[in-house]
């Protein structure tokens, strides 16, 4: 082989970004094209769950197997993102008891560990389950944070030599002759790191084979080509709670329905979800209905959740695909399988694969297959190595340490920053500089976030999911100006101010479907200190200039002895 | 047997104060109970009056000019605007440390984030850095301090275009304070004028800091910090600073937890403690008795047991959302001690604008009143009529937009202290 083929990935969730590093592992040229920040589609908007295979037991077997197979693959790779709670499907008096042996029985079938507990069990492990809770089912789900394992496979990618472009919209698939030769793409501002603000610019990217890994947005790629990839985005509900009112993730044992799981995630839960075919995976109506049955249906199995303060709700869209001829009405019914499409034998237009369905827990297995067909293609005789080399965080390493001594933290900083980090927590933490706690919610300190900044650019909503920081029951009340600051110094006033306006904004989204009790007024503080103390809502640099000589130049005394006597 | 008072001021925050220093000096027997710490220990320290109108007009030169067109339902119609002037007298006579009686002009005052606030009053600390005073200014930040960025504010000033040159510049606080120490410590140590070891000797920290500005100053006739110079003895340690430097010294105000909001509170409590009304904090109002129209009595909850108070005259000044004065679920918003009406849309996602800073209908939750500040039913009747609202718990405005806060809680307060005194002659 004399230069590595060129391969163009689109799309930078778990699966185009483990596609990446597979490919990057295997020797490929890879460069990586993300239209937002990383995890800005699916992969960040889902509620975290680590699956067991103990949700699809019954209906999917398949899925079910792969998913208890790369449940035991990722908690050894990605050992830093993954939480090991344990799962419970708990039974209800007016759920089936039929139903809950069959998912008893499909657990078996399909190699998931399970075990039957009374309620009096659960309840000893989970003390705020309803009382009425008959019997669990307890199963290794865990949770995983999405974010943390996508900017590590990004990163391993790149330290295998794969170029990673995030912020950079596709707006072309390029065909010649009859066969795609790349791809074009707008960065929304340069190329590179980035930088908000800069001015953009057209690349045309010409690679040997081009992975339409865009998820929801996968038909739109395969529109630009020419070909038909009928992807049915359907989005749902994930409603987050102020605290984890539980450790273990609790899913309704029922066959299927919304409202029917609660996964705990760092400092809160999550509840989730609805299943609602949409039209635009961009562009779908959040609505209010949505949260209130979170809240309603849910809190029958954790009765707390009726009075809990929820801090924002979010939507994500599943790129759920099923061949053309399955033909399923109800989108709870599309399988939550994966599929591969080859163009060029599908649609006899060669260059161009296209990966769809599937979930976020079996994302290195679809990656895998991927690379495997892309390996075919270009007769390259390389193994796998994905489920065997821990991405970067998750090398050999204990988080048991005393992080006070090594790195001047207190405690629960230090054990939070250090569970963040992994095996990096050397490098990032260990400087000679004071190193100030940004975000008091999440106990993100500025190390962490240079760190982040480093990685992302001055986006500040790239440096939020990789850090947490904003990410607590203040939702960048406190925190926003701070993280702003940090931008400071490497970027200029001006983008720094971009940037914390972008971060506010992204925030509120999410918190105005929480705003009532407790995080109302946490809102109306935010808004306080934002309008009140920062005047953020009439920032006298985005105006057109102020009549300074209009107000008050200070009492005649300030200009003569500073205003420092007499009182 | 309850505890009597002539009138009984429910909050302890600005308007529960000036409520109850109003009906105190006005020769009532006045008695404050307030629950949590109030929220002036959230906000900047500054009292502004109005900044900008709710068309978002501004910054307005002259608040009080512009008090007249406001909107009928906006409690500074409620009270008038020359009421307004009374309250900042008494404010400013209650207050000495606060600069800004000179004019009716609002200053721009600079704050950590680096934009500049309109205002009416400000600390004396903050008086030599307002942004129409044309002196060059050199802002010092502090490493461990995340809070205040100083060449990023600097540089956001200079974008904003303000008349002098500003510069900003980050150095290590001396001595050995850990890094997240509070900034009450950094206040405490100066007020001591604390040793402190810089390498290897002890030195007084306020020279010791003064030092390292000097090795920062460039001939800049003033020198901004954050707002942490003192917490006893601001003056002093403004003044020491100043001495050392040949600069003018000032503080820019911050957010939580502000310590020029924390020395506003201490200045009106002394203030009411010298006008003879009594007070107690830490125990919250929970439930109330009425006979027709009038309130009874109220009680507080201390250790478990309800505490009957009863008064002539009660004047309700909780706070709003922040300060819980008022309260909300999915369904309603309320307020909570005496259920007065608070009007809002059925459907919670009419509560809010989609853009954070858009026109959201819930920073004007609150209760409505009639001319004398007592609150009203929703049929627009009395809900009773020895009860008077002032500050937050008012409705209709937003004082986080149009910078008015402080301004109506004052403006309120003193309104509704004085006619509950004038009720019990």
């Amino acid at each position: 082989m004399g230069s590595a083929p060129h391969i163009a990935v689109v799309g930078g969730g778990s699966t185009g970004s483990g596609v990446a590093r597979d490919l990057a592992m295997r020797g490929f040229d890879v460069t990586l094209v993300e239209q937002g920040n990383l995890t800005h589609g699916t992969t960040g908007r889902m509620h975290g769950l680590l699956h067991s295979g103990g949700r699809y037991a019954v209906a999917d077997q398949a899925s079910a197997r792969e998913c208890i197979e790369e449940n035991r693959v990722l908690r050894d790779i990605a050992a830093h993102c993954v939480e090991d709670t344990g799962g419970l499907f708990v039974k209800r008096p007016e759920d089936s008891e039929e139903y809950f042996q069959e998912k008893l029985a499909g657990c078996e079938a399909c190699d998931i560990p399970a075990k039957v507990l009374s309620g009096e069990e659960a309840r000893a492990m989970e003390p705020h389950l309803a009382g009425d809770v008959e019997k669990a089912i307890a199963v290794p789900d865990a949770a995983v944070d999405p974010f943390r394992l996508v900017v590590a496979n990004a990163a391993s990618a790149q330290e295998h030599g794969a170029r990673i472009e995030t912020h950079s919209t596709v707006t072309d698939v390029l065909v010649e002759d009859g066969e795609v030769v790349g791809i074009e793409v707008e960065h929304d501002s340069g190329p590179g790191k980035h930088v908000h603000g800069r001015e953009g610019g057209t690349e045309e990217i010409r690679a040997d084979h081009v992975v339409n890994a865009a998820g929801a947005w996968s038909g739109r790629i395969g529109d630009m080509a020419g070909v038909d990839v009928a992807v049915r985005p359907s989005k749902g509900v994930m409603t987050i709670m102020n605290v984890r009112q539980v450790d273990t993730v609790i899913n309704r044992c029922r066959p299927k329905g919304d409202a029917d799981i609660v996964v705990p995630h760092e400092t809160t839960a999550i509840l989730g979800t609805t299943d609602v075919e949409v039209d635009d995976p961009a562009d779908y109506p959040e609505e209010q209905w949505e949260v209130d049955e979170m809240i309603d249906t849910l809190s029958e199995l954790v009765p707390m959740l009726a009075d809990a303060r929820t801090i924002r709700s979010f939507w994500g869209v599943r790129p759920l695909y099923e061949p053309p001829d399955v033909g399923s009405d109800d989108p709870t019914d599309i399988t939550r399988d994966f599929f591969l499409l080859d163009h060029a034998d599908r649609d006899a237009l060669p260059g161009m694969s296209t990966v769809v369905g599937g979930k976020l827990t079996t994302y290195r297995m679809m990656a895998e297959s991927v690379a495997d067909h892309v390996c075919e293609r270009f007769g390259v005789d390389a193994d796998c190595r994905t489920a065997d080399v821990p991405l970067p965080g998750s090398e050999e390493f204990s988080v048991l340490r005393d992080y006070m001594d090594e790195f001047g933290l207190r405690s629960p900083i230090g054990r939070r920053s250090v569970e963040r980090l992994g095996s990096r927590a050397d490098d990032v933490l260990d400087t000679d500089d004071p190193n100030p706690v940004v975000c008091e919610c999440e106990g993100v300190t500025r190390a962490e976030l240079q760190d982040a900044i480093e990685q992302s650019g001055s986006d500040l909503n790239a440096a939020r999911i990789r850090t947490r920081a904003s990410m607590g029951n203040c939702q960048g009340g406190f925190c926003a100006h701070r993280m702003a600051s940090e931008l400071h110094g490497e970027y200029d006033e001006a983008t720094a101010r971009r940037a914390w306006d972008d971060l506010l904004q992204e925030r509120w989204k999410g918190q105005r479907h929480a705003l009532w009790g407790e995080q109302l007024s946490q809102a109306m503080l935010n808004y306080a200190l934002h309008a009140t103390t920062q005047n953020r809502d009439n920032d006298p640099a985005d105006g057109d200039g102020l009549d300074f000589a209009a107000f008050d130049a200070g009492p005649a005394a300030a200009r003569t002895d500073g205003g420092n006597r007499g009182d | 047997m309850a505890i009597d008072s002539e009138v009984l001021v429910v909050g302890g925050g600005l308007a529960g104060l000036t409520s109850a220093l109003a009906a105190a000096r006005a020769g009532a027997d006045t008695r404050l109970v307030s629950y949590k710490q109030s929220t002036l220990r959230h906000a900047s320290g500054l009292v502004d009056v109005l900044g900008y109108t709710p068309d978002g007009d501004g910054p307005l030169a002259d608040p009080f000019a512009a008090i007249p067109d406001l909107p009928d339902s906006h409690p500074y119609r409620t009270v008038g605007v020359d009421t307004v002037r009374e309250a900042m007298a008494l404010f400013d006579d209650a207050v000495p440390h606060y600069r800004g009686a000179h004019t009716d002009a609002n200053a721009l005052v600079p704050t950590h984030g680096g934009t500049v606030k309109p205002t009416a009053r400000y600390p004396a600390g903050a008086s030599a850095g307002v942004a129409s005073d044309d002196r060059d200014a050199l802002l010092v930040g502090f490493e461990a301090l995340p809070d205040f960025d100083a060449p990023q504010a600097a540089a956001h000033l200079d974008a904003a275009g303000v008349p002098f040159d500003v510069r900003g510049a980050t150095i290590r606080f001396p001595g050995d304070l850990r890094t997240d120490a509070k900034v009450t410590r950094y206040a405490k140590l100066l007020d001591a004028d604390g040793a402190v070891p810089v390498d290897g000797r002890e030195r007084p920290v306020r020279e010791a800091l003064a030092e390292r500005v000097n090795a920062e100053l460039d001939g800049e006739a003033r020198v901004g910090f954050p707002a942490i110079l003192g917490d006893d003895d601001a003056a002093g340690v403004r003044e020491a600073l100043a001495d050392d430097l040949g600069a003018a010294v000032f503080e820019v105000p911050a957010g939580p937890p502000s310590l020029p909001g924390l020395r506003l509170e201490d200045a009106l409590f002394d203030a009411l403690d010298a006008a003879g009304a009594s007070f107690e904090t830490g125990n919250p109002v929970v439930d109330f008795d009425a006979d027709g129209g009038r309130v009874e009595r109220v009680f507080v909850e201390k250790n478990g047991a309800r505490i009957p108070y009863a008064a002539d005259q009660y004047v309700l000044a909780t706070g709003g959302l922040v300060g819980k004065g008022v309260e909300s679920d999915r369904e309603r918003v309320r307020e909570p001690i005496f259920d007065c009406h608070v009007a809002h849309a059925d459907d919670r996602y009419e509560w809010f604008d989609d853009d954070a800073f858009g026109d959201h209908a819930f920073a004007r939750f609150g209760v409505a009143t009639d001319d004398s500040l007592r609150p009203e039913a929703d049929d627009g009747s009395t809900e009773f009529e020895n009860l008077r609202a002032a500050g937050s718990v008012l409705g209709g405005y937003d004082f986080a937009a149009e910078k008015s806060g402080s301004g109506v809680s004052i403006a309120t307060g003193y309104a509704a202290g004085n006619a509950a005194a004038e009720e019990t002659r």
